[in-house]
């Protein structure tokens, strides 16, 4: 098990270090994040009466289509600098390669997230942040992240990887996707806790099916 | 005769309907350093790759140690240093950085002694802190040697090492492969120079069309002996 854990904590640090020096996959999420909620922005602002209405769209379909950026670099990045084959040479179960991927993935989105979110509270002049929308996307991102590193590895030995990436990804997001805007819609019409349980249940279902699947299947996936 | 460190037995692979690899039968004893000549697209690098665990074979059993590299993959890569014409090594990382990076997947115990002895045997210890895409092609290589030696594996692949490099630099790489394979080591590496790899082997192997085509110990070769061989399988213009 400390092999196991060294070999993810060497993935993720090698990852944190080179985005540090690098920047690449963090400035394009953000870039477009925001380029995302100002078109959102400038479409919506004199049409819609009540911004609460957009707001969940608007948040969730950004952090997904910004996400998706960062998640293609997660093994494009590897196969493009040829060093993938270094990583599975490893002497260790190739899952721990995924977990230390999946958490820089998922470290990357949640630095895009803190960015994006006051942005959000600036363009649409109201005020939403909280805990339980934090939790709420905590748990999207997370099911999010798990599912789309699996499929990160599985696009990168394709001709089509960059397109393969969303027409894989986001048929198979869409139980968390829809989860977390309902969830986020009745959090900001005024349901309390206990009446978003449903959906936050149905997050931490999806999240944990996701990381067991992904944990089983890794390995087929980077097989040639 | 001792049992082969390394035995291949009825390999084939396949991508799709292209058969690559056809029944490829061989032995590889411990410490033997073995050379594979091949024409492009002869199965050279797929064979390599299946050795290293890094693709499964259609059919056909590989056995290290006598453990089926299928049976235990992560056991096996402990055994194995791959260099390859890509030098599996971060450009935004320096030197240090991807030799720790590497020396944490393979869980080595004082790794920064290590680290510090290897890069002085590459001749790279005085560009340590530096970051590997200001490294010259024969530099890169050269750590590429170093990352793959720094768990001190007993069997060394080594994928067209000297591909990309200057005649300079491919000869302070040969010099430096002899240094390494020494009795102790097995090292089997494919190359299209024919002149580099007669110096490095005790075994030379043609693979041509997935198969071993031919066989000898290098001792009873010399370039001239091996030319016409080479040529007839390999074919001509191809050797250096």
């Amino acid at each position: 098990m400390k092999r196991y854990l060294q070999v993810l904590w060497a993935v993720l640090w090698k990852d944190l270090r080179i985005e540090l020096r690098t920047k690449d996959v963090f400035t394009s999420m953000a870039v477009f994040a925001v380029l995302a909620l100002m078109i959102f922005n400038f479409a919506f602002e004199l049409r819609v009466p009540d911004k609460s209405v957009v707001i969940p769209g608007v948040l969730w379909v950004a952090i997904i289509f910004s996400g998706v950026l960062g998640l293609g670099r997660a093994f494009i990045s590897e196969k493009d600098r040829g060093s993938m084959a270094g990583l599975l040479l490893a002497p260790v179960d190739r899952s721990a390669i995924y977990f230390g991927k999946m958490l820089a993935s998922l470290l990357f989105i949640f630095v895009m997230e803190a960015i994006l979110l006051p942005l959000m509270v600036i363009f649409f002049n109201l005020n939403f942040l909280s805990w339980p929308l934090l939790l709420l996307l905590f748990l999207g991102t997370v099911g999010f992240a798990t599912v789309g590193t699996v499929f990160s590895g599985l696009a990168v030995n394709t001709r089509t990887r960059e397109v393969l990436l969303p027409v894989l990804l986001f048929p198979v997001m869409l139980p968390v996707l829809m989860a977390g805007i309902r969830a986020t819609i009745g959090f900001m019409e005024g349901d309390t806790l206990a009446d978003m349980m449903k959906w936050i249940n149905l997050l931490i279902f999806f999240d944990i099916l996701y990381l067991v699947v992904s944990y089983l299947t890794f390995d087929f996936v980077v097989e040639e | 005769m001792a049992k082969p460190l390394i035995e291949v037995q009825a390999l084939r692979k396949a991508f799709g309907r292209h058969r690559v690899l056809k029944g490829l039968d061989l032995n590889i004893q411990a410490g033997e350093s073995v050379v594979l000549f091949g024409p492009n697209g002869a199965g050279k690098t797929t064979f390599l790759r299946i050795l290293a665990t890094l693709s499964k074979p259609t059919s056909g059993t590989v056995r290290i140690s006598g453990v089926d590299i299928n049976d235990n993959p992560e056991g096996i890569r402990q055994y194995l240093g791959l260099v390859t014409h890509a030098p599996l090594l971060y450009g935004d990382l320096s030197a240090q950085e991807n030799l720790r990076f590497y020396g944490r997947l393979y869980g080595i115990a004082n790794a920064e002694k290590r680290i510090h002895e290897l890069l002085e045997r590459v001749g790279l210890l005085h560009r340590r802190k530096d970051l590997v895409r200001t490294f010259s092609r024969g530099m890169v290589q050269r750590m590429a040697i170093a990352r793959a030696l720094l768990h001190n594996p007993p069997i060394l692949l080594l994928d067209e090492p000297d591909t990309g490099l200057d005649p300079q630099a491919a000869e302070m790489m040969t010099d430096f492969l002899r240094e390494i394979g020494g009795s102790q080591r097995t090292v089997l590496m494919t190359t299209h120079h024919l002149e580099r790899g007669l110096a490095l082997a005790d075994r030379v192997l043609i693979l041509q069309g997935g198969r071993i085509r031919f066989d000898e110990q290098a001792d009873a070769l010399s370039y001239e002996t091996l030319r016409p061989t080479y040529d007839r399988y390999v074919g001509t213009g191809v050797a250096l």
